[in-house]
């Protein structure tokens, strides 16, 4: 199982990458590889809030379809619209990705995640 | 009683040895006394085969049926002829069971018969995907209105007055504890008012709701719906006759995003209001939000085509209470009667029935009307069923044509209190000249 550094994880499985006021989301290779072949990426409209832990998108493989929760509470400005045409990118590179970019209203939800060696160990216990 | 039990009485002697109990009496023990039946059941004594099956047949002769009488009552229900190749193919053991075997393993048959049926419903409807049927043409609705605010995040829909009565009801009951907001569009000469549709319309409204043809028979503009439904981003849905739609524009090639309707009439008895089974298409975007099954082609491990139940990961045995609907199987059976009536009467076959429906319809309002005692109350165009408005009450005309072995039309003053003495009535190609002759000699009897 993949992790990278630098990474915030929640315990549902989705990681973020901060740039500035902007949070990036994803899935985890640990997600993906529950879910098997994602088949469709419910993305949401750009412009919509969130709270931190409401369900954004969800991700629909083979077996089940999961939702995929903000980490952070904020505005949706971008969403992948690859994802559309191509979900198995998901499954070919989770960290590469992403799904939805929410810009940050409360800087400080973020102190709640995991970082990369907190979410190994988080995950060896899940398993 | 002894051999419809399946264990024996040295089985039952085993059981309660194993337990340490001496009847089976000592089981109920917990029950308290006072609640109990003391003796015997109250009912009456068995009876022999041979008097059992008299029994039931005299019970059975008291119902009126359609093979006694000449039918002229629709409103959502249909006397249709149905070929005898039906009943046989759906009474072949092979595909006569009480539930659906879903597993591809040792239900191929099943699946590629409910594959099929999507195939000419998706024909029919001009639309990409069907699922594999629903309950019936009222849930089959609500669960498309469901469907529009899932898709749109919007809690508005629109829907006509010239919608079933029934229909209607239903939708209302589905979305009262959902939060949607249901406003009903009126009427104009029979068919949905475009212009105060156009003032209802809004950028909240989630779904525009009609019936083609409408419950009146008439045919509505769905075109001219379709572009206002869409101009605000609403959803168009449209409930339709199935048979109507060898004659009709198909709702797809209308702008229609989800079509559903009443299958009753392809190759299903009226059985006095069902099991019945509802259809439902959309389109390929859509098709996610799709409640129900869905059976697709595939090919297996050794490159053979197959069938599989596709896209059931939005189930409710998947999702739980996030799932898409809480509809979780299909009418497969009555599915299997409309795809074997589609086969069998093929494309130019249903035309037939319905070109034959419609010009005895029209022949029958025709000598209704110019009989001088029925006068016409819509000039819109309508398929095979119309309304008139009767010389007197609904109710008496009806109870003097059943004298003459006819049911007469439906009552719409019923549901629709400013159509006082409408009559709506109904002509399938079942109805012979003769018959409708008789229908308005006894109508100008009165």
């Amino acid at each position: 199982m993949k992790v990278i550094e630098g990474l915030k994880y929640s315990k549902d499985h989705e990681w973020v990458k901060v740039e500035g006021n902007k949070a990036i989301i994803g899935i985890t290779d640990y997600a993906q590889d529950s879910l098997g072949d994602v088949v469709f990426v419910d993305l949401p409209e750009p412009g919509e809030t969130v709270n931190a832990g409401d369900a954004a998108a969800v991700a629909e493989s083979v077996k089940a379809a999961a939702d995929i929760y903000s980490p952070v509470s904020g505005t949706i400005i971008e969403v992948n619209t690859e994802l559309e045409g191509s979900p198995e990118l998901i499954n070919e590179d989770p960290y590469q990705n992403w799904i939805i970019v929410v810009e940050i209203n409360d800087a400080s939800e973020l102190d709640s995640l995991m970082d990369a060696e907190e979410y190994e160990r988080f995950c060896k216990e899940e398993a | 009683m002894g051999r419809y039990v399946p264990n024996t009485g040295q089985d039952r002697k085993e059981m309660l040895d194993e337990l340490g109990l001496d009847s089976i009496d000592q089981l109920f023990e917990d029950i308290p006394y006072e609640v109990r039946i003391a003796g015997r059941l109250n009912l009456p004594e068995p009876l022999s085969e041979v008097e059992l099956v008299r029994h039931m047949r005299e019970l059975a002769e008291k119902n009126e049926t359609v093979e006694d009488y000449i039918c002229f009552l629709g409103a959502g229900a249909y006397d249709r002829y149905i070929p005898s190749v039906v009943g046989h193919i759906l009474s072949r053991q092979e595909f006569y069971t009480a539930y659906t075997p879903y597993q591809p393993e040792i239900s191929q048959g099943t699946l590629q018969a409910i594959f099929e049926y999507q195939t000419m419903i998706c024909e029919l409807t001009g639309m990409e995907v069907s699922n594999a049927s629903m309950y019936d043409g009222a849930s089959a609705l609500a669960e498309a209105v469901i469907m529009a605010c899932q898709a749109t995040g919007r809690k508005k829909v629109l829907m006509a007055r010239t919608v079933h009565p029934q229909s209607r009801k239903v939708v209302h009951t589905y979305c009262r504890f959902r939060d949607i907001q249901l406003c009903e569009v009126g009427y104009d000469d029979g068919r949905l008012d475009v212009d105060e549709l156009k003032q209802m319309i809004s950028d909240e409204v989630a779904a525009v709701v009609v019936q083609n043809p409408n419950f009146f028979g008439i045919v509505e503009l769905l075109d001219e719906i379709a572009e206002v439904s869409h101009s605000h981003g609403a959803l168009f849905i449209t409930s339709v006759n199935p048979v109507s739609l060898a004659v009709l524009k198909p709702p797809g090639n209308a702008g229609a995003d989800i079509v559903v309707g009443e299958g009753q009439s392809l190759g299903n008895p009226l059985s006095f209001g069902g099991p019945y089974l509802g259809f439902m298409a959309t389109s390929r975007k859509l098709m996610r939000r799709m409640p129900g099954r869905v059976v697709g082609q595939t090919t297996d491990t050794s490159g053979r085509r197959a069938f599989v139940l596709t896209i059931q990961t939005r189930e409710q045995h998947i999702r739980r209470e996030k799932a898409t609907s809480n509809i979780c199987t299909n009418q497969a059976l009555n599915a299997l009667a409309a795809t074997v009536y589609l086969a069998l009467m093929g494309r130019e076959g249903l035309k037939k029935v319905a070109l034959l429906s419609m010009q005895k319809a029209h022949y029958a309002y025709q000598r209704l009307i110019s009989q001088g005692r029925c006068s016409a109350l819509f000039s819109a165009p309508f398929f095979d069923e119309f309304v008139v408005t009767s010389p007197v009450p609904v109710e008496q005309l009806n109870e003097k044509l059943l004298e003459s072995k006819i049911i007469g039309g439906y009552a719409l003053e019923r549901d629709y209190p400013e159509l006082k003495n409408a009559w709506l009535v109904a002509v399938t190609e079942k109805r012979t000249k003769n018959e409708i002759d008789m229908l308005v000699e006894r109508v100008g009897e009165l």
